[in-house]
């Protein structure tokens, strides 16, 4: 059984922080598509069109009847363990950090014998479910889970660097004046975060939100202005170093596109806010964040982004703010690939249009700020690059998948 | 003209008889800016990117790029800024006469009124009760409207936002009249975010200070600082706006020249 993960000491001064280190990295093309299916938490495999098998591990023709259409489907995930061994040493670097390692080959119920990693809590021979989670590289790799929950399962230090747990780490929300700000920074002292520093911008403004903030316990107030390069950088000097889940849930939204207005002036706040705002957070903390990647049970481990889902596909209404968005979906793929090396995972949360002030006038369904914290926490959690809050980001994205032209004309109706 | 009163005035500055004291505050990107319902557009805060410090951006040499609207700081508003001016001739900072921002300061002390009340409002019947007291105000003066404002940069109460709006003091109608039609001033000078009253919409008309100050061709000031060091008459304002091309304002540095205080001897 899991024993519980506690809490992490104090950092010894004098010792040098571990450097990170991440697993190979090398995926075929056909093994990409997996990683891109675990990246938004589900268990994808090659089935194939022409006799139904399913295959692992990713390949380019059917093992059975040699076809080439071997589309990733959903498949069930329960398997039976039949085989395990523990490994004790590598000559992989990161493995050889991290071991013991207990991997094991599980019969899957839809056809194919896997090797997976094997969560602590499996027993062999046993059922288990399988997950595909991103590793430390971001690339899809298998896990072994007991088929049902056990104690302080997510305790397990397999699963713990498979995911970013909020648990036992210091997390920054970086607006604290906004309902979905406050809903997080609740949400993550509910998952266990040590700490949560929450930023508000403006100090000289009254500030109501105060009470209901420090109410939640294990909460620090720090000002931060992502529109403004000296306060981010001041809270980074202050704070940077112990940064391990930073959220931003910074937005600037108004309605209006190109010719309904008049003028560059709110589209220039507007990615002040929404994309040069991410810029300096990313630039403040990213750095110490991805040198911190491998720093104990507290370690660096996530950069969250919240934005909105029009990102993928313009919605005139909103037109200026879903250019924002996808300038914002652009920096994070970049932001992704440079704090890989860390170990550091970059989280997207695309949400639909949230039920505030601004989007007073947009028809239901709106997602809630508790939705739009609750789908971060999970995100972490588990470990999911991409998730998507509310039936408008759900919808949104399957039709982008579907024909990004016949969403653009759809959206612009 | 003889090069006499020049003279006079570089002796008295090398002297120290001649005092020259800064009435701006440190343009940073937390200071407040003014605050209009969201759906309009906003006034921009100072911002500041630093290009190269002595680095592989620039290795021997330092420089920032700034950014901001024309009324953030201490700033300058001209004619132009508000409606009532806008069909003035000159009535924008790159065209307004030069010898028009150097003048005589008077500064109307109302800060021990204000420190109870952060919606004095400023009467014409205060105005001539310091002329009572101080003389009249001297044709094209800068009046300079002392509240201590300008201590209270760093704390919600100097905007003093409330959900009924802003709460800082201000002039009246009937006190900007008098100072521009008899008196004939060349502006208004305050130490809050705006020449008018935080509830200065609520006047009549709406914003006094900036319909009849710049609907008679006449400047503002605000986010002014240490006015608590200018005697009541006897100064002189140096406020020379930026020279942007049809700006409504700008953010200067102002500085008043006043006759240094008799030292006391110790």
């Amino acid at each position: 059984m899991t024993r519980p993960l506690p809490p992490p000491k104090k950092k010894d001064p004098q010792k040098r922080t571990r450097a990170p280190l991440v697993p190979p990295g090398a995926r075929s093309r056909a093994a990409l598509r997996m990683t891109a299916a675990a990246a938004l938490g589900t268990f994808r495999l090659q089935v194939c069109a022409a006799c139904g098998a399913a295959a692992y591990p990713p390949r380019d023709a059917c093992p059975k009847c040699l076809s080439v259409d071997l589309a990733f489907r959903d498949v069930p995930d329960g398997g039976e363990v039949v085989a395990h061994t523990t490994v004790r040493t590598s000559t992989d670097l990161y493995f050889r950090e991290r071991t013991p390692w207990r991997v094991g080959t599980v019969a899957l119920d839809c056809g194919p014998a896997v090797v997976a990693f094997l969560h602590g809590d499996v027993v062999v021979p046993g059922r288990v479910r399988v997950a595909a989670k991103l590793d430390k590289a971001g690339n899809a790799v298998l896990i072994a889970l007991p088929e049902s929950e056990t104690p302080h399962m997510r305790d397990d230090p397999l699963l713990r660097e498979l995911t970013a747990s909020p648990k036992h780490r210091r997390a920054l929300v970086t607006d604290g004046r906004s309902a979905v700000g406050r809903a997080l920074a609740a949400a993550l002292a509910r998952a266990g975060a040590s700490i949560v520093f929450v930023g508000a911008a403006q100090l000289w403004k009254p500030f109501p939100e105060e009470a209901e903030l420090r109410a939640i316990g294990n909460i620090e107030i720090v000002p931060l202005d992502v529109t403004d390069t000296t306060s981010v950088s001041e809270l980074a000097g202050e704070i940077g170093g112990k940064v391990d889940i930073l959220v931003n849930t910074a937005e600037h939204v108004r309605p209006g596109g190109v010719l309904s207005r008049d003028g560059i002036t709110t589209m220039r706040d507007e990615f002040e806010a929404n994309v040069f705002g991410l810029t300096r957070l990313a630039q403040a903390f990213g750095v110490a964040m991805r040198a911190r990647g491998a720093d104990g049970t507290n370690n660096a481990a996530a950069f969250v982004d919240v934005l909105p889902v029009h990102a993928l596909a313009n919605w005139p209404e909103f037109g200026a703010f879903s250019a924002a968005g996808a300038a914002r979906l652009s920096l994070l793929q970049c932001l992704r690939a440079e704090m890989r090396p860390g170990g550091v995972r970059v989280m997207s949360v695309f949400t639909g249009p949230l039920d505030d002030d601004w989007r007073q006038t947009v028809p239901p369904p709106k997602v809630t700020p508790r939705q739009v914290a609750d789908a971060v926490v999970r995100a972490l959690e588990e470990g999911i690059e991409d998730s998507f809050v509310g039936d408008v980001a759900r919808d949104v994205a399957q039709k982008w998948r579907q024909d990004p032209k016949v969403l653009e004309r759809e959206l612009g109706q | 003209m003889t090069a006499a009163p020049l003279e006079a005035l570089l002796a008295g500055l090398a002297s120290g008889e001649v005092e020259v004291v800064d009435l701006t505050h440190t343009l940073c990107p937390d200071f407040p800016v003014i605050v209009l319902p969201p759906e309009f557009g906003q006034c921009q805060p100072f911002r500041i990117e630093e290009v190269s410090r002595y680095d592989h951006r620039g290795p021997a040499w330092y420089w920032n790029n700034i950014s901001m609207s024309e009324h953030a700081g201490t700033h300058f508003d001209a004619p132009a800024h508000w409606i009532s001016g806008r069909h003035l001739p000159a009535n924008t900072v790159d065209q307004l006469p030069v010898r028009d921002v150097v003048g005589p300061a008077v500064v109307l002390d109302f800060s021990t009124e204000c420190a109870g009340d952060p919606d004095f409002v400023l009467t014409r019947a205060h105005v001539e009760a310091w002329e009572a007291a101080h003389g009249p105000i001297p044709p094209r003066a800068w009046v300079l409207f002392r509240t201590d404002w300008s201590k209270k940069v760093g704390t919600p109460d100097y905007v003093g936002l409330r959900e009924d709006g802003a709460h800082s003091p201000g002039p009246d109608a009937g006190a900007i009249e008098y100072l521009v039609r008899e008196r004939g001033i060349i502006g208004f000078g305050t130490e809050t975010v705006g020449t008018d009253a935080g509830q200065g919409g609520h006047f009549s008309p709406p914003y006094p200070a900036h319909f009849i100050l710049h609907g008679a061709g006449r400047y503002g000031l605000q986010c002014l600082a240490n006015l608590d060091r200018l005697p009541p008459r006897g100064a002189v304002v140096i406020a020379a706006p930026l020279k942007i091309r049809q700006g409504s304002g700008s953010p200067l540095r102002v500085l008043a020249l006043v006759p240094a205080s008799p030292q006391v001897p110790s």
